[in-house]
């Protein structure tokens, strides 16, 4: 009798915990084609003909598939260069920023640092006050004489007081005990610093440069405020003034040969953006860990 | 551990109390490590402490000419100028609403997200779910802008949907009306699954054996929801909020910028302080009132910052910044 009342209730729970499940399932999966979505449409219409997207709209399924676009894309030689600059600047600042972060969080980590709270005030302060647009804007341009120097897209940005604390929470979970017995055997504080901490740091390390990497990678502010030049755009300025003027556009067309009414200018644009989403789009999956990792590593606090 | 998250302002003062000669010691006990910081501390100086001198170009009458010191004092004129400027409420109004949608909306869906994350049994599942949830914070924002010309552009998906279904074109980018829906689906789209991190870590983080005891006493999953995990989550998601708000008056530009640019029509409902600072320099080459906005801006926002921390304080030592 008791069994079959326990059989019962079994019953009724695991309806309710059906329709949760369902439920649950239906959420997640509603926000995963919702994030997708937009992905779907580059992609699609990317392989569109250029013609049907006046009569049909953007695709994402193609109804006349084409490589044009991406043809257009690999002999144009304005993409080709902005993705030659994106590229540098990203493992060229990437390797920079980790340089500045990593000299400056180190020291900061260590209890014998006597003036560490003197300097990380310095720095600190910067997250909660600074100058502005103009006076930067003014610095760069008339003080460092930066206009149209593709290092604008690095130095001014190398450096980010957040990721720097991060790394020193980082530093601060090695223990001690590490470091020690080297000072004992007479070596210095850089020689520790290159043999001892960083190789038991590699997940913070990896976790900071893709911070910063991203960064480069996905910028575009500083290529719009300081360069002129065009042989200096990286690709996400490059997307920018695709999507902004005709003339962009046309000027691409030009180098490749082109009749400027020809240009498919819809179907490159997707193109031109899957080509700049592509490197992140592949390695992502790799790196995620990292990504979580570091939110979640002491990341809420300064 | 705690304490070394915090980043120890005033904790200790060693380092004052060591006196001229003492701290001349300890820097050469530790030149090499002092050595280590000179880069940074350049890089912070010129590009972070050199720009707060520039603040004065807001009391200025300035011209490139004459530079920063040399320009002609202007007292407070340029703030006249900008209280006076036409539409300025409208861009302080723009700036804190617009925040405050973001944080509410991307608030809300982090959460509900995080819930249904942890409920997904599912490991493969559950692992594709959160990597594709979280992927668009990594896309930049001229991506999405890419984009959304080919979802409400005049060839655009949806825009074509509307007009199949019989409607009038709605013209989104004429609209400024559907810009505050469309920014704050955009900001869900981007934020909501990154914002699920520390929501997901803070539940796996709670005691177990709370849902086991619950379990025993035949709550649903529903039930153990609502009675244990969410007012569990309060604390974390009270003390993201507050530090949301004390951001509330900085402007997103890079994605208000990337997804209007130029595009006068839909400032009503779309421009910010950042992007008025912005068009401030680049347009109407008013140096003076952009550095005042900057300016007004900063003040506001360290008032702002210093307020919620003194709340966060009360509510919860642990989570003050300093």
């Amino acid at each position: 009798m008791s069994k079959i009342k326990v059989t019962g209730s079994q019953i009724k729970k695991s309806r309710g915990e059906k329709i949760f499940e369902i439920v649950v399932y239906a959420i997640a999966t509603v926000f995963c084609i919702y994030c997708l979505f937009p992905f779907a449409i580059i992609l699609g219409s990317s392989f569109e003909t250029e013609a049907n997207f006046a009569t049909y709209g953007f695709p994402i399924i193609p109804k006349d598939f084409t490589l044009t676009a991406y043809k257009l894309v690999l002999g144009d030689g304005q993409i080709f260069r902005a993705y030659g600059v994106t590229i540098f600047t990203t493992v060229a600042g990437t390797l920079f920023s980790m340089f500045l972060t990593i000299t400056m969080a180190y020291p900061l980590s260590l209890k014998k640092v006597k003036f560490r709270n003197v300097i990380t005030f310095f720095v600190y302060f910067t997250m909660l006050f600074g100058g502005g647009l103009v006076p930067t804007y003014l610095l760069i341009t008339k003080n460092l004489n930066m206009k149209n120097n593709i290092f604008v897209l690095i130095i001014p940005v190398a450096f980010s007081a957040w990721n720097m604390f991060l790394m020193r929470n980082f530093f601060n979970g090695i223990p001690h005990e590490l470091s020690e017995s080297a000072y004992m055997d007479g070596a210095n504080d850089f020689q520790i610093l290159w043999k001892i901490i960083l190789p038991v740091s590699v997940p913070g390390i990896a976790t900071l440069s893709l911070f910063y990497a991203l960064g480069y990678w996905n910028q575009w502010f500083n290529a719009m405020l300081y360069l002129e030049d065009n042989r200096l755009f990286p690709l996400q300025y490059l997307l920018m003034r695709m999507l902004r003027n005709m003339d962009a556009m046309k000027e691409m067309a030009r180098t490749t040969g082109m009749a400027s009414g020809e240009v498919p200018a819809n179907s490159l644009r997707m193109a031109t953006t899957v080509v700049a989403i592509g490197p992140i789009v592949l390695l992502y999956p790799y790196v995620q860990r990292f990504f979580t990792s570091g939110l979640t590593v002491g990341a809420i606090k300064g | 551990m705690k304490k070394g998250k915090t980043t120890g302002m005033g904790a200790d003062r060693s380092g004052e109390r060591l006196g001229l000669k003492g701290g001349l010691s300890e820097l050469w006990k530790n030149r090499l490590l002092y050595l280590m910081t000179v880069p940074s501390i350049i890089w912070v100086a010129v590009f972070c402490y050199y720009p707060m001198y520039g603040i004065l170009i807001a009391f200025k009458k300035f011209s490139y000419k004459e530079g920063i010191w040399g320009s002609p004092w202007a007292g407070l004129e340029n703030f006249r100028f900008l209280f006076n400027y036409n539409g300025v409420g409208r861009i302080f109004f723009n700036t804190i609403f617009l925040n405050v949608l973001f944080l509410i909306s991307t608030t809300l869906l982090s959460i509900v997200l995080a819930l249904v994350f942890v409920e997904i049994k599912n490991k493969v599942y559950n692992k594709i779910v959160q990597t594709i949830a979280i992927f668009p914070h990594f896309v930049s924002w001229t991506v999405v802008a890419m984009f959304m010309s080919g979802i409400i552009g005049s060839s655009g998906i949806i825009t074509r949907w509307v007009m199949e279904a019989g409607g009038e074109d709605p013209l989104f980018y004429n609209t400024p009306g559907w810009w505050p829906l469309i920014l704050v689906l955009l900001r869900i789209w981007q934020g909501a699954g990154y914002g699920t991190i520390v929501y997901v870590a803070a539940i796996t983080g709670f005691d177990q054996e709370m849902y086991e005891a619950a379990k025993v006493d035949g709550a649903t999953r529903l039930q153990q929801i609502t009675r244990i995990t969410l007012p569990l989550l309060k604390t974390t998601a009270i003390m993201l909020t507050i530090m949301g708000i004390g951001k509330i008056f900085n402007g997103d530009f890079g994605m208000i910028y990337a997804l209007v640019g130029d595009n006068a029509g839909l400032y009503p409902t779309t421009d910010v302080i950042d992007t008025f600072v912005y068009r401030a320099l680049r347009q109407l080459n008013n140096l003076g009132m952009s550095t005042a906005t900057s300016l007004f801006q900063s003040v506001v926002g360290l008032i702002l910052v210093f307020t919620t921390n003194a709340v966060t304080k009360k509510i919860e030592p642990d989570a003050a910044i300093f």
